[in-house]
C-alpha cells in the first residue's frame, strides 16, 4: 500500500522551515565557542605561519624603487645606472632608518656572504650627499664593493625581491633554480630530503615496535579477569599520566655512559667497556616507543574488548587450527583498533620534537628539530614554514593513501 | 537605608584600595632584564642588579635566556616587548642591531671611570664598537681536561685536542659550527690571524669540516655551557670545550681537578643592550649606566670573566688574574661577529649536513 504523500500548506511550510532553521541555529550556537577557539588558537596562527612559506615581502618593501626598476632587466649583464643609482639612494635611506640589516639578512639568504657587504655599503652610502648619489651613485656603489659589478649579485637581488616565491619549498626539497631558470639539485647542502626520509623511517620503526609490544598486551588485557585487567591497565595509564619530560629524562639516567643499563651489563660481565646508548638513533626510538605505547594499547584494548570470544571458540570447535583462526577471525575484527593505534603512533611520532632533542644526539634528530633550528637559531622563519608545510602535506598524503588502502571508516578509537 | 550605606562604603573602600595599589605600582617601576643565568647570572645579580635596586628603589625582574635573537625578534615584530634589557653576545649583537631590534645607546649616558678617565677612553675599544651595546665582560671559549682521566700525556695546544692518537678519549663540543670550525682550521695548520679569511671560501669550509671529520666519532655534542663541566666530571669526555667561567667555577667552588688550556682560545664580549620599542627606555639606560660603572664591572671577575673597563683593574683580586681571558689576549683569537652574521646560517646548514652524514 503506497503511502499518501503529506501535503503541507504554505503556512506550515514556512513554520517548518523556521523550526528547522531554529534548530540548526541552536546547534551552531552550541559549537560556536569551540569553533571560535579553534579559529583563533589553531587555524589562524597556523595559516599565517604557512603563508610565510611563499609570501616574502621583505625586500620588495625595503627597496621598492630598485625592484620596480629591475622589472625590465633581463639578467644578461649588470643593470644600468637607472637601477644601480636608485639602489644606492635607497640603501642610504635604509641605513638612516637602521633597516639595512633586514635587507642584508634577506639578501644573505639568497647568497651567503652578502650580509656584511650590504651593511658596509649602506654605511658608506649614508655618508654620501644626496646630490652626489643622484649624479654618480653607480660609481659610489662600485667603489664601495666589487660585488656590485657582478651580475650574479643582481640576480640574487632580483630573486630576493619576488614577493611570492617557491624558493623556500625548493630549498626544503634540496633543490634550487640555476641561472638559466631550470630546477636542479642544490649545490650547497643536501640535507632536508634525507631528514624527511629518516623521520619517516624512525616513525615507522616506532609504530612497528609499539605494535609488536602493544598487540599481545592489549589482547591479554582484553581477555584477563577484570580485576587483574584493571590493575594492569593502571600500569599502562600511570606512565601515560606522567610528564613527558620526566619519562624522557629517566631514559637519560638509564642509558647514559655510566647509567643503569651500562653498569648492569658491565657488572654481569657481558661487556667490558660501556656501550654508547644515549644520544643515538637507538635511544630516540626506544624512548619514543615507550612514550607512545599507550596510544597503541588503548584503542586496541577498547576494540578487542568488544570482540565476542565465541567467534574464536566457534572457529576452533569447527576444526580450525589456532593460528589460521586468529588470522582469519580475530585479526580482521581487531583491525579498526590496530589501524587507529598505528595511525596515531605514526602521525604523532613524525612530528615529535622534545624526545629526539633531548636524547637523540646528532644521529636521532628528526625533521622537527631542524624546523626548530630555523625558528630559533637561524631565524629563517620562511624556510621553517616551508618545511612545516611539506610535513603537513606529507602526513595528509599518507592519510589519504591509508584511506584508499584500508578505509578511514575502519578507524575506531573505542 | 543601612545596607545602602554599607554598600557605598564598600565601594569607596575598594576604590581607595585600587588607587593605592596603582599608586604603589607607579612608585616602584619594574624593569625586566635577561641574562645567561648560572654562576654568571649570580655574579650579575650580586654586583649589578641588587646594588641598583638598593640605590634607585626601582625593581628589576632578572630572568634567564639561552642567547640568540629569535625571542627578541619575536617581541619586536609583535610589538609586545617583555624584555627591556638583555645581555647579548657580540656574535648576535651585530645582527640584532642592524636589523633594528635594539635601541642605540648614547655614549653620553656612560659615567667616567672612578679614576676620572672619560668613559670613551676607559672602556676597551671592542666594548663600545657597536652603537647598540655597552660591553659587560670579556669571556672566552677554551678547552679543559680532567687530571684524573687524561692519563700521563697532557694536552697543551688546539692540535692536541684533535689528536686522538696521542690523547685518546671523547671530546665534548657545543653543537654548532661557531668556534669548532675555527679550531679545526687552526689544528690543520692555518695561522690564527687567517682563519676567518680561509673560512670565507668554499675550500676553507670543506677543509674545516674534513678536519672535524677526523675526530667525529670521538665527539660528544652538547647544547648548553652548563653541560660542559658536568661531562668532564662524570667521565662523559676527557676534554671539553667550555666557556672559561664555567670551568673556573667548578675548580674554585667544587674543587674539581680540571685544567684549562689557553692555546688559541676564541674570545668574545657580552654587552648590555636595550630592546627596541621598550616603554622603559629611560630606566633601561639608567640601569646600564650604573651596571657598567667601574665597581659593578669588576665584580664579574668572581666568575673569571674580564671587565671591560680599564679602571676596574684596581678592584680585581690578584689571585684571579691568571684565570682572566684578558690576561691571555695575545694567545687568543677574537670571535668575528661580522663573519658569523654573514655565514652563520649557510654554515649552520652545512654543519648540520655534515653531522647527519
Amino acid at each position: 500500500m503506497a503511502q499518501k504523500p503529506i501535503i503541507l500548506s504554505a503556512e506550515e511550510t514556512v513554520s517548518a522551515r523556521r523550526e528547522l532553521f531554529r534548530r540548526k541555529f541552536m546547534a551552531f550556537a552550541f559549537v560556536s565557542p569551540l569553533l571560535l577557539f579553534l579559529l583563533f588558537a589553531f587555524v589562524a596562527p597556523i595559516s599565517t605561519m604557512l603563508y610565510r612559506s611563499f609570501y616574502n615581502p621583505t625586500v620588495a618593501v625595503l627597496i621598492p624603487q630598485t625592484i620596480a626598476a629591475m622589472k625590465t632587466w633581463e639578467g644578461k649583464s649588470v643593470p644600468g645606472t637607472d637601477v644601480t643609482a636608485v639602489f644606492a639612494a635607497e640603501l642610504k635611506q635604509l641605513a638612516k632608518k637602521r633597516l639595512s640589516g633586514q635587507l642584508a639578512e634577506a639578501l644573505n639568504r639568497v647568497r651567503p656572504g652578502l650580509s656584511s657587504i650590504v651593511k658596509s655599503t649602506a654605511r658608506k652610502m649614508r655618508r654620501a650627499e644626496d646630490a652626489d648619489l643622484k649624479e654618480k651613485g653607480t660609481e659610489l656603489l662600485m667603489e664601495a664593493n666589487g660585488v656590485w659589478a657582478e651580475k650574479s649579485t643582481w640576480r640574487a637581488v632580483a630573486r630576493a625581491g619576488k614577493v611570492y616565491t617557491v624558493d623556500n619549498f625548493l630549498t626544503a626539497l634540496d633543490l634550487e633554480t640555476n641561472e638559466s631558470g631550470s630546477i636542479q639539485r642544490r649545490e650547497a647542502t643536501q640535507i632536508y630530503v634525507a631528514l624527511y626520509t629518516k623521520t619517516l623511517r624512525i616513525a615507522l620503526i616506532i609504530t612497528v615496535l609499539s605494535l609488536l609490544l602493544g598487540y599481545p598486551l592489549a589482547y591479554y588485557l582484553a581477555n584477563a579477569p577484570s580485576k587483574l585487567a584493571n590493575a594492569l591497565m593502571l600500569m599502562v595509564l600511570l606512565p601515560f599520566w606522567t610528564s613527558l619530560l620526566v619519562r624522557t629524562t629517566s631514559w637519560i639516567a638509564l642509558l647514559q655512559t655510566n647509567g643503569v643499563v651500562n653498569s648492569t651489563l658491565i657488572w654481569s660481565g657481558l661487556i667490558d667497556t660501556p656501550l654508547e646508548l644515549l644520544y643515538t638513533q637507538f635511544s630516540t626510538v626506544i624512548a619514543m616507543t615507550h612514550i607512545l605505547l599507550p596510544f597503541m594499547i588503548l584503542p586496541l584494548y577498547s576494540v578487542m574488548k568488544g570482540i565476542d570470544p565465541s567467534y574464536m571458540r566457534a572457529a576452533l570447535s569447527m576444526g580450525s587450527k589456532p593460528v589460521p583462526a586468529f588470522i582469519r577471525i580475530y585479526l580482521p575484527m581487531s583491525l579498526p583498533g590496530l589501524s587507529a593505534g598505528a595511525l596515531l603512533v605514526f602521525i604523532i611520532s613524525v612530528g615529535y620534537y622534545i624526545t629526539p632533542a633531548l636524547v637523540g644526539g646528532t644521529d636521532g634528530q628528526m625533521i622537527s628539530n631542524i624546523i626548530a633550528f630555523h625558528m630559533q637559531q637561524s631565524n629563517n622563519w620562511e624556510l621553517a614554514a616551508a618545511l612545516g608545510t611539506l610535513l603537513l602535506i606529507l602526513i595528509v598524503a599518507l592519510y589519504w593513501t591509508y584511506d584508499r588502502l584500508v578505509g578511514a571508516g575502519n578507524i575506531k578509537l573505542g | 537605608m543601612k545596607p545602602m550605606k554599607q554598600l557605598r562604603n564598600l565601594i569607596l573602600g575598594a576604590a581607595a584600595l585600587l588607587a593605592g595599589a596603582a599608586g604603589q605600582q607607579a612608585a616602584a617601576e619594574s624593569l625586566t632584564a635577561v641574562s645567561f643565568g648560572g654562576a654568571y647570572g649570580a655574579a650579575q645579580k650580586k654586583h649589578m642588579i641588587d646594588p641598583y635596586m638598593a640605590k634607585s628603589g626601582n625593581k628589576i625582574l632578572f630572568e634567564d635566556y639561552k642567547g640568540g635573537i629569535a625571542e627578541i625578534k619575536a617581541q619586536v615584530k609583535a610589538g609586545n616587548i617583555l624584555w627591556d634589557v638583555v645581555d647579548i653576545e657580540v656574535i648576535d649583537l651585530e645582527r640584532a642591531c642592524s636589523e633594528g631590534l635594539l635601541e642605540v645607546i648614547p655614549r653620553s649616558i656612560l659615567p667616567p671611570g672612578e679614576d676620572g678617565t672619560p668613559a670613551i677612553k676607559d672602556f676597551i675599544p671592542a666594548a663600545l664598537a657597536n652603537e647598540c651595546g655597552v660591553g659587560v665582560i670579556v669571556w672566552t671559549i677554551i678547552y679543559a681536561y680532567n687530571e684524573k682521566t687524561i692519563g700521563g700525556n697532557k694536552p697543551s695546544t688546539i692540535a692536541d685536542f684533535f689528536d686522538t692518537k696521542k690523547f685518546p678519549g671523547k671530546r665534548a663540543m657545543r653543537k654548532r659550527p661557531q668556534v669548532n670550525m675555527e679550531w679545526a682550521l687552526i689544528a690543520d695548520g692555518v695561522a690564527p690571524g687567517e682563519v676567518y679569511k680561509v673560512m670565507a671560501t668554499k675550500e676553507g669550509q670543506a677543509r674545516a669540516l674534513a678536519k672535524l671529520d677526523t675526530i667525529k666519532k670521538d665527539i660528544v655534542w652538547f647544547d648548553s655551557w652548563s653541560q660542559a663541566p658536568q661531562l668532564l666530571n662524570d667521565g662523559g669526555a676527557v676534554m671539553v670545550q667550555s666557556a672559561n667561567g664555567r670551568i673556573f667555577d667548578a675548580i674554585k667552588k667544587d674543587k674539581k681537578p680540571f685544567t684549562m688550556v689557553w692555546d688559541n682560545h676564541v674570545y668574545d664580549l657580552d654587552v648590555w643592550a636595550v630592546v627596541k620599542g621598550t616603554k622603559k627606555k629611560k630606566m633601561a639606560f639608567d640601569f646600564i649606566s650604573f651596571a657598567t660603572g667601574t665597581k659593578p664591572l669588576s665584580g664579574m671577575t668572581d666568575v673569571a670573566y674580564g671587565p671591560t673597563r680599564k679602571s676596574s683593574g684596581k678592584y680585581i683580586d690578584p689571585a684571579v688574574v691568571p684565570n682572566l681571558p684578558t690576561s691571555y689576549l695575545d694567545k687568543g683569537v677574537k670571535a668575528d661577529g661580522i663573519f658569523w652574521a654573514d655565514f652563520g646560517e649557510s654554515l649552520g646548514e652545512k654543519f648540520n649536513e655534515w653531522l647527519l652524514k
